[in-house]
């Protein structure tokens, strides 16, 4: 009687193994799954256009004629321009946050924090109702007039409030959090004594910072980076109001253009036969750009994880 | 050798002088993160706070101009297209999670079921929403509040199945191996012993990511879509949902009072989701601290 209440036990641990080990490859099969599908749906888009798809700039859904270059320069463009401020900012105020005093500092890593619980689509509104007027009538006249930036080639003086540059400025506060969050664990992960030791021959703490933990910490810092790239990449209620939505090639950081996820957003629920083809082609750029993306983040992180080990 | 000597030449006026800008940089960079956050809800709330009222929590949506116009089918809508994707997403993620953390450490498979988890915590969600309409859409022909539920689920997965494994692997070992040696078999020793040290934290990362899926707005575009309906209808056709009808009101709307509704319906899911954020960040502090 023993022996059958051991073989019953037995097997529900198999069957707890098999059940488990399904459920943890789900993942893997959902990735292949979204490449077969979107590939297979944006066959025809290739088979029209050929490769050339990737770098024509037509968009004339009249006469059938697609290409992805407008909408994968503006993706880039507003996640550069995203990333351009994000980055820094976030490097410093992870410099700050671990540097404060814990009454001061805990409650502000916080309240960055509730930044990432704030839905996109809040963004994206509060983008389109109030940060576009903010930059039509204070941000962008100081930045071309006062500042006579709208001389320089690809900043233009013609502004609406909206374009790459407002989409760029939302996109960099959503991912502000997650750049910030990974940044103070680069930061803490730095061994106390290689930065006592850095005070003890009088660095002053920015010394300390940029010469001591900036280098320590490079590659988990790149994978900070990276992981903030890959949420402004296919970010897209928060671009999708501010954008334009224009499928032209990007001319000035105050003009209007398109991204991947907002060309989606726009055209995906009217569209049918070839220009479905077309955004699940589209669909497929986003997935592969972000695919890399992660890749690079993960490379980067694991070997800080790898580091922590040792420590 | 030519860093030192570039050490050297810095004056200490200079090097002081650096240090309290960047000091003052990076608190005007807290201040600037802190103050747009801010910023951001006291729009919620001015615009938003004036709209709710019982006719705006209970009663359907409707065309601009007719009376008694609310948002109660997209309110319940949202609860129905949640918990499902809550119901379809959470128990498996949270065996494979465990699944992972127990057969998956140092093997190669694991490895790149780890990576492929990591690949698709970052995955744009408007992928999601793609994905589920070729698998679902096409295939049954219509739009449902079920095909929004499978693309927020799709979401959820990664981010559940992760922080299982790393609240499971946060347990020593030992207490799972202690079990094991007392005779029990795994399953019962991960369930019974490993996973009841966690339940405090595994819920609240459960919730959390909860939370934030169900602010998603891109994958809803294509899937469940919107309608004025309630959402009765949920299996076979589109479902009024928050984050969708805050989109249409936002940009496909002229009138001033869709704005305003919108604003409404974004004070609604702003204010659940935060409160509901810093409740679970209370908790899981108390229990930290006790």
């Amino acid at each position: 009687m023993f022996e059958l209440f051991r073989k019953k036990e037995n097997l529900r641990d198999r069957a707890f193994m098999i059940l488990t080990l399904l459920c943890a490859f789900l993942p893997l099969a959902a990735a292949v799954g979204f490449l077969i599908l979107l590939g297979g749906n944006s066959a025809e888009a290739f088979r029209t256009f050929g490769f050339g798809f990737l770098v024509s700039t037509q968009w004339d859904p009249v006469q059938e004629l697609y290409g992805a270059l407008p909408a994968i320069s503006g993706t880039l463009l507003t996640t550069v321009i995203a990333l351009g401020i994000a980055a820094p900012l976030g490097f410093i105020t992870a410099l700050f946050l671990v540097n404060a005093p814990e009454w001061l500092g805990h409650p502000l890593s916080q309240a960055l924090d509730l930044l990432a619980a704030i839905p996109s689509i809040i963004y994206g509104m509060w983008g389109l109702f109030v940060l576009a007027p903010v930059m039509q009538d204070y941000i962008q006249p100081f930045l071309a007039d006062t500042l006579r930036l709208g001389k320089l080639p690809f900043v233009g003086e013609d502004y609406n409030g909206f374009g790459f540059l407002t989409a760029g400025l939302i996109l960099a506060l959503m991912v502000l959090p997650y750049i910030c969050a990974v940044m103070r664990d680069v930061f803490r992960m730095t061994p106390g004594p290689l930065r006592e030791a850095a005070y003890g021959i009088g660095c002053t703490s920015w010394e300390v910072a940029s010469d001591i933990v900036l280098r320590y910490g490079l590659r988990g810092i790149l994978g900070a980076v990276f992981i903030g790239l890959g949420r402004a990449l296919g970010e897209t209620m928060a671009v999708l109001f501010v954008i334009g939505g224009i499928a032209e090639l990007p001319d000035s950081l105050f003009g209007s253009g398109t991204t991947i996820a907002a060309t989606l957003a726009n055209n995906f629920n009217e569209a049918d036969g070839l220009l479905r083809s077309v955004l699940f082609a589209l669909g497929l750029i986003l997935m592969l750009l972000s695919l890399s993306v992660q890749a690079a983040a993960q490379l980067y992180l694991r070997n800080m994880d790898r580091k922590r080990g040792e420590k | 050798m030519r860093e030192t000597d570039d050490c050297i030449r810095r004056p200490v006026f200079f090097r002081k002088l650096l240090n309290a800008v960047m000091w003052l940089l990076s608190a005007a960079g807290v201040a600037l993160a802190v103050f747009c956050m801010l910023w951001i809800l006291w729009s919620v709330i001015r615009n938003g706070a004036g709209v709710i009222g019982l006719d705006f929590l209970f009663c359907g949506s409707k065309p601009p101009g007719e009376p008694d116009n609310g948002v109660g089918n997209a309110i319940l809508g949202t609860v129905f297209i949640t918990l499902t994707a809550v119901v379809i997403g959470v128990p498996a993620a949270f065996a494979g999670g465990v699944g992972l953390a127990i057969y998956g450490q140092n093997s190669r498979i694991g490895n790149l079921i780890r990576f492929s988890v990591n690949v698709m915590m970052g995955l744009p969600s408007i992928l999601a929403g793609v994905f589920v309409y070729a698998l679902l859409v096409v295939t049954t022909g219509h739009r449902s509040g079920f095909a929004g539920s499978l693309s927020l689920a799709i979401i959820l997965f990664p981010v559940v199945m992760r922080t299982t494994e790393d609240m499971i692997l946060m347990v020593p070992a030992a207490v799972h191996e202690s079990s094991l040696a007392l005779g029990m078999t795994r399953a019962r020793s991960v369930l019974c012993i490993v996973c009841r040290s966690i339940k405090g934290g595994l819920a609240t990362g459960i919730l959390l990511a909860v939370a934030r899926t169900a602010g998603e707005t891109a994958p809803l575009l294509f899937t469940a879509l919107w309608s004025d309906a309630w959402p009765w209808h949920y299996f076979t056709q589109p479902t009024a949902n928050l984050p969708v009808l805050i989109n249409e009101y936002t940009t496909n709307s002229p009138s001033e009072e869709m704005h305003a509704m919108g604003w409404g319906a974004a004070f609604l899911i702003t204010i659940t989701l935060l409160l509901m954020n810093l409740a679970l960040r209370f908790i899981c502090r108390e229990k930290k601290h006790a």
